[in-house]
């Protein structure tokens, strides 16, 4: 399978604090990635060195040629003061074909929005118009942070639901930060555990086990992984019986 | 009562006011009232060094406009103290020495009134071609610029991340806002410049439905206010710059009654 993004030992530091420190990774086609790690361990800081806001203080970043990457931010706060509709957001500044656009909207489910001004939409509504504008360009890697962070149970649900299903219906690589762990553990192919470093990576059971994850989230929360990890096989193997949805182990 | 100096007076007005009221619907979005305010203060430090060197003085206040633009992007950056108290002490600073060296310089005949409130009626054909030639760089840019700038407005993150360079961005908005702020001073004046920003783009919120619909608006209420203002002030014998931004802010109240009453 080839490669999206390389990034070898990439080093950041702000005002003296080292923030990134020797990590390296690999996105390939269809990988889906979680980052997890304690607040201010750098995960945000990485995203942004992928996706080019800033240059690592050292270290190396490759992208495959014309790589399309699209980003779903955590929220998005709209500003009263700035009229603008849900269609006319959809299209700024990039010109999506008629049928790119409707896919888009279809898939994530936001036809009854498309006329409403952006600022009455709910975070749920938000996050899901979030990710219509994301699929616009086609793209192969789909990035984003904490996309759930500001919505409640039900909503969280929602919008992991539809991560979900983009993700199996286009064949795109996911990298996401994200705190959700029963989540983390049904999803996830890979599970990157940040602090600073790279701690350890692996299938969400390996992470879960792994003595540096232990000590960096403690006994309790590796056993709170196990639990989850636990209760996803009776799910998982109740809905891939009920509607062939489950994720085709390696 | 078409007299050459009330032509030349709307002549200003209006391509003041059309550009003004475009950017401002930027300076309404990305809060930057406060910054075009602090802008213009400085103003007055612009035209005592363009008395000082004996230079023009809108080079003069296009020049202490830039830099004081720079000076806060460079103090911002050091994060010591916050954007508004910055902004405060830049503005009052320049405002101050802006003054004491006018009076140093004893000019005589020199109106320190006319920068403080405008005067329109004094512009000749070379600020005419000032604010014209100003107006079409700053209108091209921003129509250039435009659905980056709005895209940045929205969310900074999802512009960057579609490779909007939201730094040199930031840059243009800041030095359109420097030039038309050097500009509009001999409209209305350096307390009052910001209003041409501001008034028509609020006025224009109530009922625009897009962010093009917005300028748009912002850019007819502009021009209505200045001519009403300029007329207004012949007819009662008032300034003309406050007489402008007295019309501006009667638009807006009368539109915002009228939002108000339809939403009851």
């Amino acid at each position: 399978m080839s490669t999206l993004i390389t990034a070898d030992n990439l080093f950041v530091s702000r005002r003296d604090q080292v923030i990134l420190h020797d990590v390296s990774l690999r996105i390939g086609e269809r990988d889906f990635i979680t980052l997890i790690g304690p607040n201010g361990a750098g995960k945000s800081m990485l995203l942004k060195c992928l996706l080019g806001f800033y240059k690592p203080d050292a270290g190396r970043i490759e992208r495959a040629d014309d790589l399309r990457v699209a980003y779903v931010p955590q929220s998005l706060k709209a500003d009263t003061t700035l009229p603008i509709t849900v269609s006319r957001f959809l299209t700024l500044r990039q010109k999506p074909a008629r049928d790119v656009l409707d896919n888009a909207i279809a898939e994530t489910g936001i036809e009854s929005l498309v006329a409403k001004p952006l600022q009455v939409l709910s975070g749920g509504e938000m996050q899901r118009v979030l990710m219509a504008r994301a699929l616009l360009s086609e793209p192969q890697l789909l990035v984003m942070d904490e996309p759930a962070q500001n919505l409640d149970i039900s909503g969280q649900l929602a919008f992991y639901r539809l991560v979900d299903d983009v993700y199996h219906r286009r064949g795109l690589s996911v990298l996401m930060v994200s705190h959700d762990l029963h989540w983390v553990m049904a999803s996830t192919r890979q599970v990157i555990c940040l602090y600073h470093h790279v701690c350890c990576t692996g299938t969400p059971q390996a992470v879960a086990q792994d003595p540096q994850f232990v000590a960096l989230f403690g006994e309790d929360m590796s056993k709170l992984m196990a639990m989850y990890r636990h209760s996803h096989d009776h799910n998982h193997l109740h809905d891939s019986a009920s509607d062939g949805c489950g994720f085709p182990h390696e | 009562m078409f007299d050459d100096f009330i032509l030349r007076a709307l002549a200003a007005g209006v391509g003041v006011a059309l550009v003004a009221a475009v950017l401002g619907c930027f300076v309404v979005w990305r809060r930057m009232a406060y910054f075009g305010d602090s802008l213009s203060h400085s103003a007055l430090l612009g035209i005592a060094l363009g008395m000082a060197s004996g230079l023009s003085y809108s080079l003069g206040i296009f020049l202490v406009c830039a830099l004081f633009a720079t000076a806060l992007t460079w103090l911002q950056h050091q994060r010591i103290l916050a954007t508004d108290t910055l902004l405060g002490i830049l503005a009052h600073a320049s405002l101050s020495f802006g003054v004491v060296l006018i009076s140093l310089l004893d000019e005589s005949g020199f109106n320190l009134h006319s920068y403080l409130f405008g005067d329109i009626l004094t512009v000749g054909r070379a600020d005419i071609l000032w604010i014209y030639g100003g107006g079409v760089i700053v209108l091209a840019m921003l129509g250039w610029h435009w659905t980056s700038l709005t895209l940045m407005t929205i969310s900074e993150d999802l512009a960057r991340a579609e490779g909007v360079n939201t730094f040199f961005a930031n840059l243009v908005l800041m030095a359109l806002m420097t030039l038309v702020v050097s500009v509009s001073i001999r409209i209305v004046g350096i307390l009052l410049v910001t209003s041409m920003l501001i008034i028509p783009a609020a006025t224009a919120r109530q009922w625009a439905r897009s962010p093009e619909g917005m300028a748009a608006g912002a850019a007819v209420i502009g021009i209505v206010a200045v001519i009403a203002g300029i007329y207004g002030s012949l007819w009662f014998d008032t300034p003309s710059g406050p007489s402008i931004v007295s019309a501006a802010a009667l638009l807006f109240f009368v539109t915002l009654m009228v939002a108000f009453t339809r939403k009851r």
